[in-house]
């Protein structure tokens, strides 16, 4: 790392972003523990760098659809962790007045299309997002995450064709953490290398490491190039690791021995840690602070999520549709 | 007023609306080049350009998801699927997709998606083409579902589907294509989603048809006027949202009610509007509400075999005498 490259904003932005992914989700595991969150967590701890460092390649005009596994991904893009552990609480001050939880927080104002519950099912709706910044000549992308698993459904393959057809300017962003719940992937594709996909499609596939986080933004911050220059979409395939379980409460019996410890001994927080305490740029008085203002923001959300009100009971039978009509079935 | 056919009229709402507003475009398989493969969007690319009238792969989810992504970031697609049947190839795209991310986000999300689709049966079209799919995706809130019986009609609610702010599944019935009608030329000309239309008013039984099977549902009417029964048929035409107080205030003036539809009878559209007037109309019913529909097998090739299997002009001429001689 190289002070003429990055500015010190960047850095400070991914390590306080990671480690805010980092103890948000923490904190999450916790108060579902506690009984504040009734819902599913799917924690993303181990994978903050590719989460955090992949949004920040992006501008506030671009958008990202997310996944279940998808907290990381939205904090990057600039998630209130307030509104989302409100919304994981289920009350109406949530980013989506409680009614979508955890799977399915969407913020438009932020580019945040949504998480999503179903496995690929944000493909065609990035493709979709980046054909309309392509029509009206936006200078914007979209950016697809998902997980290993997801590419083996058919809408990866129908939206990278699509999107490789029409040089759509998606980001196609795979997270190959190793698993699909309890599957490892070598057992859900014949191949390990999952951006060698990308050549059927006629765009470039390429890996990174996913615990880098300086490798995932250059790499992230190259497709984003690409795609406004017009060529089109780009793979990347992030090579990482989940730490925890697929939710909290799996048992985990899949896991090869020694893997997780392996996988531990490269956990991307305190390895940027260690980069920019080596760097000379920091020191550990300045990361200190930025720690504890990441644990004095979290104090924040967890007790905004606790004080905030239930919703309504009546509130679950508004915002279905656009228009409401008196005295219609609907 | 000038006469146009169902597929001009369809036609027409699609370019008046791309004329309108920049933002609404069409895409589907065949949609450009080949005119649509009903022909319905002939002559559009010339107009639009290939931009805005655009071929897509043979990707039902890749067309209706990304249909609903660029909607959520402003634009007013409209989408062909070229038969119902293939809905449900994209069909997540729609129910967990579309249809709940309004509701899902609190209301931060808009989806202005109007995914036109053809339903019914062509004619020897076999189980895969001919299907008519509508009561699949009433059982899913958050998706309004068109079902247009004419020219006018269908020039209108489509206006309507692209100008609002829900995704709508737009059904048009393959052999009504080439139905003509008088259909209004202005360009603002809209009808509003949840009004029933009293096509022929009567006093002694109540129709209510939907999609092809209100031009069937007329041919009953005439035949039975020469015997002396008179007969009201109502069109729906919209699904979702349905307009119970115009079918209630008809079976309150007939006491008898038929529901006729060309899907199979089995939870089909029928089934919900009868349940709708067994709880809320019942005290009016003289007898009791008659479904008609396709008999519950898949749609067989054979025209003989077909034949038997649709609900026709007979099917309703024989339910209705049922009905008063009880
Ligand atoms: C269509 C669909 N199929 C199955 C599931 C159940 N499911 C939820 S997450 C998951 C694994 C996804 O694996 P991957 O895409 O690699 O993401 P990761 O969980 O590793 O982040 C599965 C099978 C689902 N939610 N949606």
């Amino acid at each position: 790392m190289d002070k003429q490259t990055y500015s010190p904003e960047l850095l400070t932005h991914l390590f306080r972003q990671m480690t805010l992914v980092r103890e948000f989700e923490l904190r999450a595991i916790a108060e579902r523990r506690g009984g504040l969150i009734p819902g599913f967590i799917h924690s993303c701890v181990g994978q903050e760098a590719t989460a955090v460092a992949a949004c920040a390649a992006l501008s506030q005009q671009d958008v990202i659809t997310s996944t279940h596994r998808g907290h990381g991904h939205l904090l990057g893009k600039g998630g209130d962790p307030k509104y989302m552990m409100a919304e994981l609480a289920g009350r109406s001050a949530g980013y989506c007045l409680g009614r979508g939880g955890s799977l399915h927080i969407a913020d438009f104002n932020l580019g945040i299309l949504g998480a999503n519950g179903i496995v690929g099912g944000g493909f065609p709706i990035a493709a979709g997002a980046a054909l309309a910044f392509q029509m009206r000549k936006e200078a914007r992308v979209a950016l697809a995450f998902f997980g290993d698993g997801a590419i083996n459904e058919g809408t990866f393959h129908e939206s990278a064709n699509l999107a490789g057809l029409w040089r759509l300017p998606v980001i196609f962003f795979c997270e190959n953490n190793l698993y699909g719940e309890g599957t490892p992937q070598h057992k859900q594709a014949p191949i390990t290398d999952l951006a060698r996909r990308a050549d059927g499609y006629g765009f470039p596939g390429v890996i990174v490491d996913g615990n880098d986080a300086i490798a995932v933004y250059e790499a992230t911050q190259e497709a984003r190039r690409r795609a406004l220059a017009g060529n089109g979409p780009t793979l990347i395939e992030a090579k990482t690791y989940r730490f925890r379980g697929h939710y909290e409460g799996d048992p985990q019996v899949y896991r090869e021995p020694g893997e997780l410890e392996a996988w531990q001994a490269r956990d991307p927080v305190p390895a940027f840690r260690a980069r920019l305490l080596a760097s000379g740029l920091y020191d550990e008085a300045q990361l200190a602070e930025i720690e504890a203002s990441v644990q004095a923001q979290l104090d924040e959300a967890v007790a905004f999520a606790a004080a905030a009100p239930a919703p309504a009971v009546e509130e679950a039978l508004q915002g279905i549709y656009a228009d409401t009509h008196e005295g219609l079935v609907f | 007023m000038r006469e146009l056919t169902y597929s001009e009229a369809v036609r027409e709402a699609m370019s008046e609306e791309m004329r309108r507003d920049p933002s609404t475009f069409l895409m589907g398989e065949d949609v450009a080049v080949f005119g649509g493969v009903w022909g319905v969007s002939e002559g559009m690319l010339a107009e639009f350009g290939e931009e805005r009238v655009r071929d897509t792969p043979i990707s039902e989810a890749a067309i209706i998801g990304a249909g609903l992504g660029a909607a959520l970031v402003g634009m007013r697609p409209i989408v062909e699927i070229m038969f119902g049947d293939f809905l449900m190839c994209g069909g997540d795209q729609i129910v967990n997709q579309a249809a709940k991310a309004r509701f899902m986000s609190g209301g931060k999300a808009h989806v202005p998606l109007t995914i036109r689709v053809t339903t019914g049966a062509p004619g020897s079209a076999a189980a895969q083409h001919s299907q008519s799919p509508e009561s699949w995706f009433m059982n899913v809130p958050g998706i309004k579902i068109a079902v247009p019986a004419t020219p006018a009609d269908a020039k209108g609610l489509l206006k309507t589907a692209v100008r609002g702010a829900d995704p709508v599944l737009f059904f048009e019935h393959k052999m009504l294509y080439g139905e003509t009608g008088s259909v209004p030329e202005d360009a603002d000309f809209t009808l509003p989603f949840g009004q029933a239309s009293v096509v022929r008013e009567g006093s002694d039984v109540t129709i209510i048809a939907i999609s092809i099977m209100v031009r069937k549902a007329l041919a009953a009417a005439d035949l039975l006027a020469g015997e002396g029964i008179s007969v009201e048929v109502i069109d729906p035409r919209t699904l979702v949202p349905l307009d119970k107080e115009t079918l209630i205030q008809s079976v309150a003036k007939t006491s008898r009610v038929i529901i006729a539809h060309e899907a199979h009878l089995r939870s089909g559209p029928g089934a919900e509007i009868a349940a709708v007037l067994a709880e809320e109309a019942v005290e009016y019913l003289d007898g009791p509400v008659i479904r008609i529909g396709a008999k519950n097998v898949p749609l067989p090739y054979s025209p003989v075999l077909e034949n038997f299997v649709l609900p026709g002009t007979e099917d309703i001429v024989a339910a209705v005498r049922l009905l008063v001689r009880r």
